[in-house]
């Protein structure tokens, strides 16, 4: 394949991202829209979309980026014949403030303050994510309390992340009620967090070198609590949802996408999990102490929007045993690492001596240097593969840090999702895939 | 690029150097945090996509880009010549759970790689992601187009020549007033 390539016009693309009427795209291209996995040449996908083409008018959308179902900024090209989508095309970007440029001015003690606003609703995944691979980079081991109080915490994100997806879902599909339980029952999940991070979101909880703070006095009242809450309120929404036949037609075989077609995509998490295909980093990949704890990898068998749903709601009660496990195996010990490099002196030596209080100083103002190389390091976050790529040039800032959004990556089977399905499923597909525009568009 | 040596079948070492290259798929090998990772020329680098989707490699987990401008040296092995940008795409191995990660080179010159979406079609985002943020095109791409920054700005905001906090808010029909 030749290139005419011209540099100025790289610097200065004017590319519509859009979609466009049908004659303007080519077939791939438009091949690509109808959600089409399989790439083929222009020929073969003419040939391919033949039978396909619309024989009367055909009506291009938009649907957000205000769209209420949307869940943010999100914005759809549909193309509709009818009420049957033909063409879909996410349009992102609505929320793009730089953040991976913002990392690169940040140090590392600062960075977990940056990644923790990408995605909202899991935010103490991203800490983690950021933290592994700077202590990848380091090559150092945080103490095993530390790890603990990682997983304990990270589980209750994840808790508190598929009940907001409950939440919303219920929402999107006019389960009003819904909305309101799983809203109720998330304020008490970040209830727990908020005691012990101080922030109910953006905790920067989890640092390079383990955590920000010991797990306050009475943290396993709270934890109880929330154990004795839950089950009782999830059998609430089984009966309320499951239960019920308008809830079971507006999911049941809507958004279908199969195992082949999740893997050339790239997709993760539970959507990956409800084509049957039993995948889990905590599992396949262990991280943290996820190699010693009991748990089950929850699959869907259909992968459809009913099983995306119904696997969040299991692994909500999979999450509650991890914590469970957390809770009666919680170690003795130091919440972060000592380590004079990376952890900054007990606010008790600091009084006494002046060396600590320069030290304290110091890490502080410039930071720890990280040596030179290059990470990255994957977990399990409630919506996928959450991955960080750090390279390093051995200052106290990253030099390039990216990571990789689950969300981002899901939001390319909407187009797949979305072909031949209505409108009103739309809403639920979008939903059944959970994206979060903070962490798609960065 | 031309110096670079084509390093076919795995028994054939990097020329001019002492130490021997590891070797993996015939192209250059390191290990970093206990992955494997792969630095192949432009030429070689679909077919060493190929090769690695035979190989079992079926998903394409991310791809991004990085920009060395004002850190030109660093850890490549020996044959592989460090050039300003490097394209950075790692792959999963579901069934024996292995990670590779492919380091690929790109002249300031010339920042064009050809595009891995009909290999791995998830990278289709990463890809306009790429060229959004540091102006690396993908041929072959089938709709290469800024994602994340509105279609008429101008740079790439992740370049390390591109400066931080200088632009203020774009509104489309406002009056340009970057430098």
């Amino acid at each position: 394949m030749t290139v005419t390539h011209d540099p100025a016009a790289a610097r200065t693309s004017e590319g519509a991202q859009e979609l466009t009427s049908r004659d303007i795209v080519s077939a791939i291209e438009r091949l690509h829209e109808l959600g089409a996995v399989l790439r083929l040449s222009e020929a073969g996908a003419l040939e391919a979309e033949r039978d396909r083409t619309p024989d009367d008018e055909t009506m291009i959308i938009n649907m957000g980026p205000q769209h209420p179902s949307t869940h943010g900024v999100l914005r759809l090209m549909l193309e509709l014949q009818g009420e049957t989508v033909l063409r879909c095309k996410p349009v992102i970007g609505y929320l793009h403030t730089g953040m991976e440029k913002t990392g690169e001015q940040l140090s590392y003690l600062q960075g977990p303050t940056n990644v923790t606003r990408m995605d909202y609703a899991s935010p103490l995944f991203t800490e983690l994510a950021f933290s592994m691979t700077v202590e990848q980079l380091l090559g150092i081991e945080v103490p095993e309390r530390a790890v603990w109080i990682r997983m304990l915490m990270t589980e209750m994100n994840r808790i508190s992340s598929h009940l907001l997806f409950m939440a919303t879902n219920g929402m999107d599909l006019g389960a009003v009620s819904m909305m309101l339980y799983g809203w109720r029952e998330r304020e008490e999940t970040l209830r727990f967090l908020q005691e012990v991070t101080g922030l109910r979101m953006n905790h920067n909880y989890i640092r390079p070198g383990g955590v920000a703070a010991d797990l306050p006095d009475g943290w396993r009242d709270g934890v109880l609590r929330l154990l004795d809450m839950l089950p009782g309120r999830l059998a609430e929404y089984d009966t309320l949802l499951n239960g019920q036949p308008i809830w079971r037609e507006r999911l049941q075989g809507v958004g279908v996408i199969t195992t082949e077609e999740c893997l050339a995509l790239g997709i993760t998490g539970p959507i990956l999990r409800s084509t049957g295909y039993s995948w889990d980093l905590r599992r396949d990949m262990p991280y943290l102490a996820y190699d010693e704890v009991e748990f089950d990898v929850v699959v869907g068998s259909y992968g459809d929007a009913f099983d995306r749903y119904a696997i969040r709601l299991a692994e909500i009660h999979e999450s509650m045993r991890i914590v469970r496990q957390c809770l009666e195996r919680m170690p003795a010990g130091d919440y972060r690492i000592q380590d004079k490099k990376v952890t900054p002196p007990p606010r008790a030596r600091i009084d006494e001596s002046m060396e600590a209080l320069i030290h304290h100083f110091k890490i502080f103002t410039e930071g720890f240097k990280v040596p030179e190389g290059e990470a990255y390091v994957a977990i399990e976050s409630p919506r996928g593969e959450l991955g960080c790529y750090i390279v390093s040039d051995g200052s106290a800032n990253p030099y390039r840090m990216h990571v990789r959004a689950p969300s981002f990556i899901n939001l390319q089977s909407l187009p797949h999702l979305m072909h031949g399905g209505l409108v009103a499923d739309a809403v639920a597909i979008i939903s059944s895939v959970d994206p979060i525009l903070g962490e798609v568009d960065r | 690029m031309s110096e670079e040596t084509a390093v076919d079948g795995a028994d054939a070492p990097a020329e001019e150097a002492v130490v021997v290259t590891e070797t993996m798929f015939g192209v250059p090998v390191l290990h970093s945090g206990g992955q494997v990772v792969l630095h192949p020329t432009r030429e070689g680098y679909p077919g060493l996509l190929r090769d690695l989707h035979e190989d079992g490699f079926h998903s394409a987990v991310d791809l991004c880009g990085v920009d060395f401008l004002t850190h030109p040296g660093r850890d490549l092995p020996a044959g592989v010549t460090a050039e300003r940008f490097e394209v950075v795409v790692n792959l999963i191995n579901h069934r024996n759970r292995s990670r590779v990660r492919v380091r690929l080179q790109v002249p300031e010159g010339d920042p064009v790689v050809p595009s891995a979406t009909s290999l791995y079609p998830g990278l289709d985002a990463p890809e306009r992601e790429t060229f959004d943020m540091f102006g690396i095109a993908f041929d072959g791409h089938p709709d290469l187009t800024r994602i994340l920054m509105p279609e008429d700005w101008i740079g790439h905001p992740l370049r390390k020549d591109y400066d931080i906090g200088r632009i203020p808010v774009q509104f489309k029909e406002a009056p340009a007033v970057r430098r």
